[in-house]
Parts: structure tokens; sequence; C-alpha cells
């Protein structure tokens, strides 16, 4: 019994990022209509920001937090303004699957820039409280993975008070309710996609600090960290923000039970069964109304 | 007409000199290297039929292409007929296109990206834990290793997924097809049933996808089971699809060279560039020349005078 506690705790550790790796995805798509499968490359970039600012100035992970958001929302901002712009007034059908494809070229581009700066190595910090655990009843939580839960819930609070009670936040949300109703509404529809690219990347560098934090990172780890999100995103249903973040729980401890019963090597195999049968039964997702 | 007969002539001739070149003794290196030309052009070919024809993006053809390498391997170092154990890879391959099709191909929007990605991480993360061994050809089938039988079933498999992509462009089907990529709507409305189309398409070209998985099983002296899920399997065909020109059916052949002989010159300690390169390479050409080489080729070939009344 404990150890079933125990597995599910971890997975609701885990699943807090992975429904804050969706959130930047999901806002994105939701905004602009363009999936961005070079999400998780973003997520990498902003575990290097993080790794490198404890290992050149001895700066805190979570201190970490704010400066990875600045360098990913700008990151974000030349990425739209360079490529994805140049896709805003394709229908929507030839939008997403050329910001697909181009996604899928980028996350090459990154991936491969960053193993020319930084080698292929694996790399992980190890902070005076990486160690440290509190435990109930017998079920060891670890502190820096709760901290890391605790920010993906307060970026999800802030995302929300940010979207429902800002001139900028109602913007985002009108564009993403009705392009050409916003735009009538005198809402600078082309300003409101770069913000959003913006904000979804800086959710991203957010998400990839505190995956430093408490996981080893390399180069490599972009596709894994999209592969999350995209599930979490088809979870939640598309473009259902707050969806994801239960999703994302949802999803990683659907993964801890099944590394449980079927062994650790199957452990991904749940993601794949889950999102199937929500594709088949529910593809509206799972939190979604309708 | 005219235009029609050329290509055949064109095409029978490629085959004939193809089909001769290992009777002429050249060099062990240049077979090789035709050979992995083959391949690829036949793995983006299949990716082709729906990605270019149907315009439904597939970014998990390494599934496919994994699965037929993985299964037909291990049939066939289990002692089974090469030709059962490439069946057994491609029915692997093709059955997993089922699975993936028929949930995600009813819905539009990016569904099939998401599941195809999502299909070929999984089994490559599993596959590595699972099957972490290397896995090698026995020293007896070492010794009579010869590329010669590769070659030809390479240049075969080619042949026939050039000639599917070939029926797509004159059939009734392709039409339905070619329908359903530019309107969905219209498609439908018209009578087409755009799921059928979508389905059946992706099926050919995950049957495809298998028998190439199976094929580099068959010529790979040693790899890892994971290697065939390696994201690659899916970038480099669709790099050479759209470099060649998406949607054609000479497309994946022209990628095909030109890709491998980009890699090949490249190759001497450009190892890591080279991703980024083709990366830059195939967004450039996504943005900027959406119909490849196929498409400059024929803005190059076009007399100014005329240039009003292609579409």
């Amino acid at each position: 019994m404990t150890i079933l506690l125990q597995n599910t705790i971890f997975g609701v550790l885990v699943g807090g990022l992975y429904g804050l790796a969706a959130m930047g995805l999901s806002l994105v798509f939701g905004v602009l209509k363009m999936l961005n499968v070079a999400h998780g490359e973003l997520i990498m970039l902003g575990g290097y920001v993080g790794f490198w600012l404890f290992t050149l100035w001895k700066i805190d992970p979570f201190a970490s937090l704010l400066p990875s958001a600045i360098v990913l929302f700008l990151a974000g901002i030349l990425l739209y303004q360079v490529l994805f712009s140049r896709l805003i007034y394709f229908p929507e059908e030839t939008k997403i699957k050329n910001s697909i494809l181009i996604g899928f070229g980028l996350a090459l581009v990154v991936q491969t820039l960053a193993i020319l700066a930084w080698k292929a190595d694996e790399r992980a910090i190890t902070t005076p409280y990486a160690g440290a655990i509190f435990s109930i009843g017998g079920v060891v939580v670890p502190l820096a993975r709760l901290g890391a839960l605790g920010v993906a819930f307060l970026a999800l609070g802030g995302l929300h008070l940010f979207l429902h009670r800002t001139l900028p936040g109602k913007a985002i949300r009108a564009t993403a309710e009705d392009v050409e109703a916003a735009s009538l509404a005198g809402i600078p529809v082309p300003a409101v996609f770069l913000g959003a690219f913006g904000l979804g990347s800086a959710l991203a560098g957010i998400a990839g600090t505190l995956v430093s934090m408490t996981d080893a990172i390399s180069p490599a780890i972009g596709l894994s960290w999209t592969l999350k999100a995209l599930i979490v995103v088809v979870l939640s249903g598309l473009g259902n923000v707050f969806g994801t973040f239960v999703a994302g729980l949802f999803l990683g401890v659907a993964e801890s039970m099944s590394g449980f019963f079927l062994g650790n090597a199957y452990r991904e195999v749940m993601g794949l069964v889950l999102f199937l049968f929500v594709l088949s039964l529910r593809p509206q997702g799972l939190f979604t109304r309708g | 007409m005219a235009r029609r007969v050329t290509h055949r002539v064109l095409f029978a001739s490629v085959i004939a000199i193809l089909s001769l070149l290992p009777l002429l003794n050249v060099n062990r290196a240049i077979l090789n290297w035709v050979f992995l030309v083959l391949l690829y052009a036949a793995v983006a070919q299949s990716w082709n039929l729906l990605g270019g024809f149907g315009g439904q993006v597939n970014l998990g053809h390494a599934a496919f292409f994994g699965l037929g390498a993985l299964v037909t391997r291990m049939l066939w170092l289990g002692g089974v007929p090469l030709a059962v154990a490439l069946l057994g890879g491609t029915a692997a391959a093709t059955t997993m296109g089922v699975l993936v099709g028929v949930p995600a191909l009813r819905l539009r929007g990016p569904y099939l990206a998401i599941g195809t990605l999502a299909v070929a991480e999984i089994l490559r993360i599993t596959v590595d834990n699972a099957l972490p061994e290397l896995s090698s050809l026995p020293a007896v089938s070492l010794a009579t290793y010869t590329i010669i039988p590769r070659y030809y079933l390479a240049l075969l498999l080619t042949a026939i997924v050039t000639m599917a992509a070939w029926w797509l462009t004159r059939s009734r089907f392709g039409y339905g097809l070619a329908a359903v990529r530019e309107d969905e709507g219209v498609a439908e409305a018209i009578g087409v049933n755009a799921f059928r189309h979508k389905l059946a398409t992706f099926i050919l070209s995950s049957f495809f996808a298998g028998i190439g998985g199976g094929v580099f099983a068959y010529y790979h002296v040693s790899f890892y089971p994971s290697f065939g899920f390696n994201p690659l399997w899916t970038f480099d065909p669709v790099l050479i699809t759209y470099l060649g020109g998406v949607g054609t059916v000479w497309g994946p052949l022209i990628g095909a060279v030109f890709f491998l002989a980009l890699r090949e010159a490249l190759a001497p300690g450009w190892e890591r560039c080279i991703w980024l390169v083709f990366g830059v390479l195939f967004i450039a050409v996504v943005l900027a020349l959406p119909g490849g080489m196929m498409e400059a080729a024929r803005n190059l070939l076009r007399r100014p005078d005329s240039g009003l009344t292609s579409p």
C-alpha cells in the first residue's frame, strides 16, 4: 500500500512538470493555431540557462527561473519573427501543417547547435538541498521536486490571472476565440501573436530550469519533453490551457503506475495507450466540455 | 500524352541501368552508395504517398521503418526464411499504421502528426529499454555476405513504391486523395470519403516503410534494435521529399541522390554540422521553395512568355 502511495506521489511530482511543459505549447496552439514541435528544445534551453547560472555563479535554480523565462521569452520572439510569423496568413490547415514542419526542422537545428556549444554530455547540478526529503508515514517526498511542483502550480495561477484580469491577457483570449472578431474590435492581432509565442516560450524556460534542478539534462532531452507535452495536450484537449495541468498530473501518475505494474522499461507505453484511447473515444480531450 | 510516354521511357531506362550496375564490376563502395540512395528514396517515397499526395503530415515514419526492421531482423536471425521474415516485419508495421491511423485520421488538424510522433518516440524508448543489446549477424552469414541481393531488393522496392506514387497521380483513387489534400470539406461534399482515402494511403505508406525497414535489417551487419526508431528515420525521408519536390513522383528520387551526395561530401570531420545544414536547408525549402527542386526546375524550364498559363 505504502509503495503504491509512494508511486502516486512521484507520479504527481513529475506530472506537475509535464503539465507545465504542455502549458506553453497549448497556449501557442490555442492562440496562433500553430503547433511548435520544437517546444521541448526550448525546455532544453531553459534547462541550460539554469545549469550555467548555477555552475558559473552559484545562482540557485529557483532564482534562475526569472532570468530563464526572460531569455526564453526573447528567444521565442526571435523565432517567431524569423520563422513562424511567415505563416500567419495561411489558411488554418496549411498553417498547422507548415508550423509542424518548421518546428521539426528547428528542433534538429537547436539540438545540433546545443551539442556544438555544450557537447552531448549529460549535465546535472547539485543544489545544497538536492537530497533533502521529508517523510510522512513511510512515504518519501523530495523537497526539490515538491518545490518544482509548487512553481508549476504558481505558474498556472499566474497565467490564469494574467489571461483573465489584465488587458493583454484578455486580448490573447479574444484572439484565441476568434481572430477576425478580435481584429475588428481593434486588438492588434500580430502583436498578440508575438506576445503569446513569447509567453509560451517563457513557460518552456521555466519548465526547463525546473527540469535542470531535478534531472540530468543534455541536448537530446528536447524530443522526449515535446512528446510528454503533446500527449498531455491531447489528453486535456487542444488549446485548453488550464486542463493541461490536471492532464499532466494524470499522465505522471499513469506512467508511474505502469512503471510499477509492468516494469520500468514499459512505463512509456501507458502514455501511448491513454493517448490512443482518448483520441478514439473523446477527441475533444478529457478536460474540455462539449 | 507524349509527356507520359517520356516519363515511362525515362523510368524504365533508369531501372534498366541500375539493374545492370552490379554486373559491370563496379567498386563496392559505389554499389553500397547506390543501395543507400535506393533505400532512402524508397522510404522517402513511402512518406510522400501520404505526406505529398495526401497532404497529411506523418512525423513518426520511423515507427513503421523501425518496426519493419526490428521484426524482420528478429525473425530472420531466428532462422525464419528471409521472405517470411520480411512479410512479418511488414505486417507489424502495417498493423501499427491501422492502430494509429484509425483514431488519428478521423480528426482534422495536427492529430496525425502528434499520434505518429508519439508512437515513434514511445517505441524507440521502450525498445531501447527492453532490447538494449546490439544485434549482429552471426559469423556464418558474415562470411557469405554480399551487397548484391540487398541491392536488387532495394531496387525492386524503390521501383514498386515509385509505381504506387505514379498510380496516385493518375487513378480515380489518386484524384480523390488529391481532392482531400486540397480541401477536405469540398472533397466530402462531392462524395469523396476523406477518412477512407487518408487511411488507405496511410496504410500503404506504413506498409512500404515497413518493407524499407526490413531491407535495412537484411542489409546492416550490426545495429541496436532501437536504431530503426531514431527520429532521423523520419527527418531524412521528409527532408529528401521536400528537397526533391513533395507530392511529385520524381521528387523523392532526386532528393535522395542530392541528400546522400551532400552527406558524403560533408562527411569527413563535419558529422555534427551536417544536421545543422540539413535542418536549415529543410526550413528554407518549406518557407521559400515548397515545391523543392521539381518546382525550381519547372520554373527554369518554363519559357518567360508562357508564364501566365501555368498554375
